[in-house]
């Protein structure tokens, strides 16, 4: 796209260390945003309806639009000369800091929907509070992500009140999924050192003043699904820190075909 | 072709002249995401703003500004790609609203934006069908057929149809 960037001329203002947690964060946004939507449009043309299709691939267009603001940023924070398209297409799966939750396989409806609800309330409520970051670049792009990001939290909320309190084999469904999924929704909220350092700056949100937001829209949302919140589930962290489960060298393999093949491919 | 330098105003007319790809009704001032034209000797810089962040028409519309000037002969051209203030439909212009209508997607009802509210299972938003303008209707999907609109159906006359949504 040959649209030119925003004004970078804040950038120089970062002491180089600052400038490089920025990078790793924002990139780990950027990861994370791109394997959802990645995932998501996996179901394109095989959504249980009509509707559900296009809200999912709508949903991860969403994502996606929102993975390339952040890795123009990311690039540019770089500074070393690699494009959004580098970042995206030539790292390899340690190089990804997509926390784990966003990797796990669609599996049926149920699992996808509790990926994506546990997501979305993290998402959602993280970019609220991004929106008021020092870093204007990050403010501008949660300003806008936020607007989309209460649209896929609606959505996703109502499926779990839907599923939960649904027919016996969507509910069936619902707690498998749950008990499959849970223990990847710590990591969400689980600061790695390149997080600590920036909240301890003001630069992104301190997650302990998230989780509160956090957990009452969960609690509402289960109340009214009729589900119990799962409690003292081991929580497994790691993919913030290229630590991934094996589903994402899969993800990488047919997402990265192309550049891989044909270095520099355009059309 | 040699053309003089251009001036601000030549520009917005000639931006008035590019539509929108998806709905091509709609010239890019009238979805309000162009958001400064600036002119300096032969440099021209123009602010364009996504409406979300996914539209796969921003590229062709960028492509498109780029050709429709570069037709008058204005060859230096930034395109820049602003993103705060977000995007509205409060920015889109009476003149499109009607476009839209007359088109046959219905145009935003304002001040109905999902917001930060999360009215989970709330009344849907009463939209006037484009075609028999009942109001009689019922949303069938907040994902429509682009990023933008939400799926609508008509009680009265039945016709499905897209609605652009309230984004502000």
């Amino acid at each position: 796209m040959q649209v030119a960037p925003s004004d970078t001329s804040a950038l120089n203002a970062y002491p180089p260390e600052l400038r490089q947690l920025l990078f790793q964060y924002v990139l780990q946004l950027a990861d994370t945003s791109l394997i959802l939507g990645h995932r998501l449009s996996e179901w394109c043309g095989h959504g249980p309806v009509l509707e559900q299709d296009l809200a999912m691939a709508n949903i991860g267009l969403d994502l996606l639009g929102e993975t390339r603001s952040l890795y123009q940023y990311a690039a540019e924070l770089e500074g070393q000369g690699r494009t959004e398209d580098d970042l995206a297409f030539l790292r390899i799966a340690t190089q990804y800091r997509n926390p784990l939750l966003v990797e796990q396989p669609n599996g049926d409806f149920a699992d996808t929907i509790t990926r994506q609800f546990l997501f979305d309330n993290f998402h959602y409520h993280c970019l609220v509070q991004l929106r008021a970051s020092a870093d204007e670049r990050l403010a501008a792009i949660a300003e806008k992500a936020v607007k989309e990001a209460a649209y896929h939290l609606k959505w996703s909320s109502e499926w779990i009140i839907r599923l939960g309190d649904g027919t016996e084999e969507s509910r069936q469904r619902l707690d498998k999924a749950l008990a499959s999924l849970w223990r990847y929704s710590g990591e969400l909220t689980t600061p790695t050192a390149t997080e600590k350092a920036l909240q301890a700056t003001g630069l992104i949100p301190d997650y302990a003043a998230l989780l509160p937001k956090m957990e009452a829209h969960l609690a509402h949302v289960f109340e009214e699904a009729t589900l119990p919140v799962p409690q003292g589930v081991f929580m497994m962290t790691g993919g913030k820190e290229g630590r991934h489960t094996e589903h994402l060298g899969y993800i990488l393999a047919e997402l990265q075909y192309m550049q891989r093949t044909y270095p520099g491919l355009t059309w | 072709m040699v053309a003089a330098a251009p001036t601000e105003e030549r520009v917005w007319q000639l931006l008035e002249e590019v539509l929108d790809p998806e709905v091509p009704v709609l010239s890019i001032l009238d979805l309000g995401i162009v958001r400064s034209v600036r002119v300096e000797g032969e440099q021209v810089t123009v602010s364009i703003t996504p409406t979300y962040s996914g539209c796969p028409a921003m590229n062709t519309i960028a492509t498109d500004i780029r050709l429709r000037l570069l037709a008058e002969g204005i060859t230096r051209l930034t395109i820049h790609n602003q993103l705060s203030p977000a995007w509205t439909t409060d920015w889109m212009s009476q003149a499109g609203r009607d476009k839209l209508e007359a088109y046959g997607i219905a145009p935003p009802v304002d001040g109905t934006a999902t917001g930060h509210m999360l009215n989970l299972f709330g009344k849907d938003t009463a939209v006037r069908c484009p075609l028999c303008k009942s109001a009689h209707t019922h949303l069938v999907s907040q994902f429509g057929s682009t990023a933008c609109k939400a799926h609508y159906q008509c009680d009265d006359c039945q016709e499905p149809f897209d609605y652009f949504k309230c984004h502000a």
